[in-house]
């Protein structure tokens, strides 16, 4: 490397556009083979009957119209938005409630935090079967400790109306996620605008509603956003705690288990209905894309932005 | 963009020092019950832990005593050995390497390689190519799976690993989205010392950036390895007989025909979550800094 060929600036220019497309390469084709073309191509077989055998047939709306008369499909959405309504806000809430304690000023915060986070990164099988035996009526451990606080004892996983709160309770055990990145939003809170608010004579819950809360809104929006669309998109914990041989089309006592995603897959891989599956998946598209928008268009109400 | 409002690079201020005139005593109460709390929500999260734990060292008399107990009367080891000669464990659990492995290695090649051309050179198309990245973030993975099996079906790759490894050569958004974040802020001087230097875009790229980067990479690799060694659709839709079962999907082996064999079971999930476990407790900082920066869980 002894000589240092002297660069002009309009072929170095060139060199860093060639070099900058160049290195970018992966990703466009990586876009344009796995998620442009598909969402393309799956909008054309949500027209068409398609059962993976016999090339795509043409039927224009007739898959979203009988979508729209079969049970099962209207069952899949009341489930769904079960998890999304009450689930999301639920685990929202709690996150936050478990950050602020994560945020007192003791020893041993980075402990705590681990233990809080730990369930997040279990294998979403390992954590369901787990439920699935912690939830068992006669053997679970849960209903062992809700008899010693005095609580009833429902059948979970039997009981239609419990179904859907064991889900929801198996993913509040994963907010360890959501309660790290409120931590992490707790903890850029500016001390002055505390030590403002103390000399105004604020009490805690007033600290909290006109000092913390404000700052916390644009990671709850956010969070917000995540978390109904991973909820829209429930399909493992369903799957795992329905799971049945002789069964692929299961969806839990009286279809309350049945997820969106899981009708979809089954519509897919075990009706070999590839068009209706198709017209579900944009169907879910729209719904995640318009949700998004109307959160954040109301964000403009409740969200504040610091003057960074 | 509500995203870009989050993402606040520098490590967060430390506690504020805690008043020192409070009365000692009141200080104290308060102390302890900042303690307790925190012990009691800690101990919802660890319960279900401790089942999994106890319940895999139970002996099938403790496993199915009613009223059911958390400890067992006798720990035995016997769900271990059940669990890895009741079924191909040890080939799920190779499999389950094999696809972490290459899935890691070409997260690590594709995407640094992207964020860096993202970030910190200049060429037509960059903020059209950063849009296809911001936007699949929040893509539905429902939109493209049909699509992309019928595809995999077509070149005869369905039951074999490749779907679930190649996808990882070419980039995935949220970590693109991470390092761009984390290149953003290395000084351009380094890279205009390499130009000085004669040195080619891809020679810089390789030994003066990356070697900044090590504390992102970590963070994507142990990202990468802990979605790879817990994915469950994929390896369900493209794996389709036993001798390539990866782990997650393995596991229904033991809903047998005439009930769960719930020791063996525990056993197996315990050994399934361990390296998971053990990843998160030694890379903990870079779990903390990736979630902080990003809002991934």
């Amino acid at each position: 490397m002894a000589d240092h060929p002297r660069v002009t600036a309009p072929s170095r220019r060139r060199r860093v556009r060639l070099a900058g497309f160049g290195f970018s390469t992966p990703w466009i084709i990586g876009f344009l083979l796995f998620m442009a073309g598909p969402i393309f191509v799956s909008l054309y077989y949500s027209f068409t009957e398609f059962n993976l055998f016999q090339p795509p047939k043409w039927v224009g709306l007739e898959n979203y119209a009988a979508l729209f008369g079969d049970p099962k499909f209207l069952r899949s959405i009341v489930n769904t938005a079960v998890f999304a309504i009450i689930g999301v806000p639920l685990g929202l809430v709690l996150a936050l409630l478990v950050a602020l304690s994560l945020n007192f000023p003791v020893r041993g915060q980075p402990l705590y935090r681990a233990i809080v986070y730990l369930p997040a990164i279990v294998p979403v099988v390992t954590a369901t079967y787990l439920w699935r035996w912690v939830f068992n009526a006669q053997y679970g451990y849960l209903n062992v400790l809700l008899g010693h606080l005095g609580l009833p004892q429902p059948n979970w996983l039997v009981d239609p109306f419990w179904t859907r709160p064991s889900v929801i309770i198996i993913t509040l055990w994963g907010i360890g996620g959501t309660a790290v990145i409120y931590l992490a939003a707790l903890q850029q809170v500016p001390q002055q605008l505390y030590e403002a608010a103390a000399v105004d004579g604020a009490n805690a819950w007033h600290r909290f509603r006109y000092v913390t809360w404000p700052t916390l809104t644009p990671v709850t929006l956010f969070q917000l956003i995540m978390g109904m669309i991973a909820a829209l998109q429930i399909f493992a914990p369903t799957f795992l705690l329905t799971q049945d041989r002789n069964n692929a089309a299961s969806g839990g006592p009286g279809d309350t288990l049945l997820s969106y995603t899981m009708y979809l897959f089954q519509n897919a891989f075990v009706f070999l209905r590839m068009g209706q599956a198709a017209a579900m998946a944009w169907i879910l598209f729209l719904v995640i894309g318009a949700l998004t928008v109307l959160i954040l268009l109301s964000s403009r109400r409740w969200v504040h932005y610091g003057s960074e | 963009m509500a995203v870009n409002s989050l993402i606040r690079p520098e490590t967060p201020t430390p506690l504020p020092p805690i008043s020192r005139r409070r009365p000692r005593r009141r200080y104290l109460g308060r102390k302890i019950g900042h303690h307790l709390i925190l012990i009691l929500i800690c101990s919802a999260f660890l319960v279900p832990f401790a089942v999994m734990i106890t319940t895999a060292f139970k002996t099938p008399q403790d496993i199915f005593r009613v009223p059911p107990k958390l400890l067992p009367d006798r720990w035995v080891l016997s769900n271990f050995s059940a669990a890895v000669r009741s079924m191909p464990f040890l080939r799920y659990l190779a499999n389950t390497v094999f696809l972490v492995v290459l899935n890691v290695l070409g997260t690590m090649i594709s995407c640094p390689l992207v964020a860096y051309s993202l970030a910190k050179l200049r060429w037509r198309g960059r903020n059209v190519v950063f849009g296809t990245v911001l936007s699949t973030m929040m893509l539905p993975s429902q939109v493209t799976f049909i699509p992309l099996y019928l595809l995999w079906d077509r070149i005869g790759a369905v039951g074999t690993f490749w779907p679930l490894i190649i996808p990882a050569f070419f980039g995935h958004p949220f970590y693109i989205f991470l390092l761009r974040q984390f290149f953003m802020g290395v000084p351009d001087s380094l890279r205009e010392a390499g130009l000085l230097d004669g040195a080619s875009e891809l020679r810089i790229y390789l030994q003066v950036i990356l070697p900044q980067a090590k504390a992102a990479l970590a963070t994507v690799a142990i990202f990468q390895f802990v979605a790879t060694w817990t994915d469950f659709l994929l390896p369900l839709i493209y794996l389709n007989t036993q001798s390539n079962y990866t782990l997650s999907i393995g596991l229904y082996n033991f809903f047998g025909e005439h009930g769960v064999a719930w020791g063996p079971l525990m056993a197996a999930c315990l050994i399934f979550t361990l390296p998971a476990v053990v990843i998160f407790m030694v890379a903990q900082r870079y779990f903390v800094q990736g979630i902080a920066v990003t809002g991934m869980k």
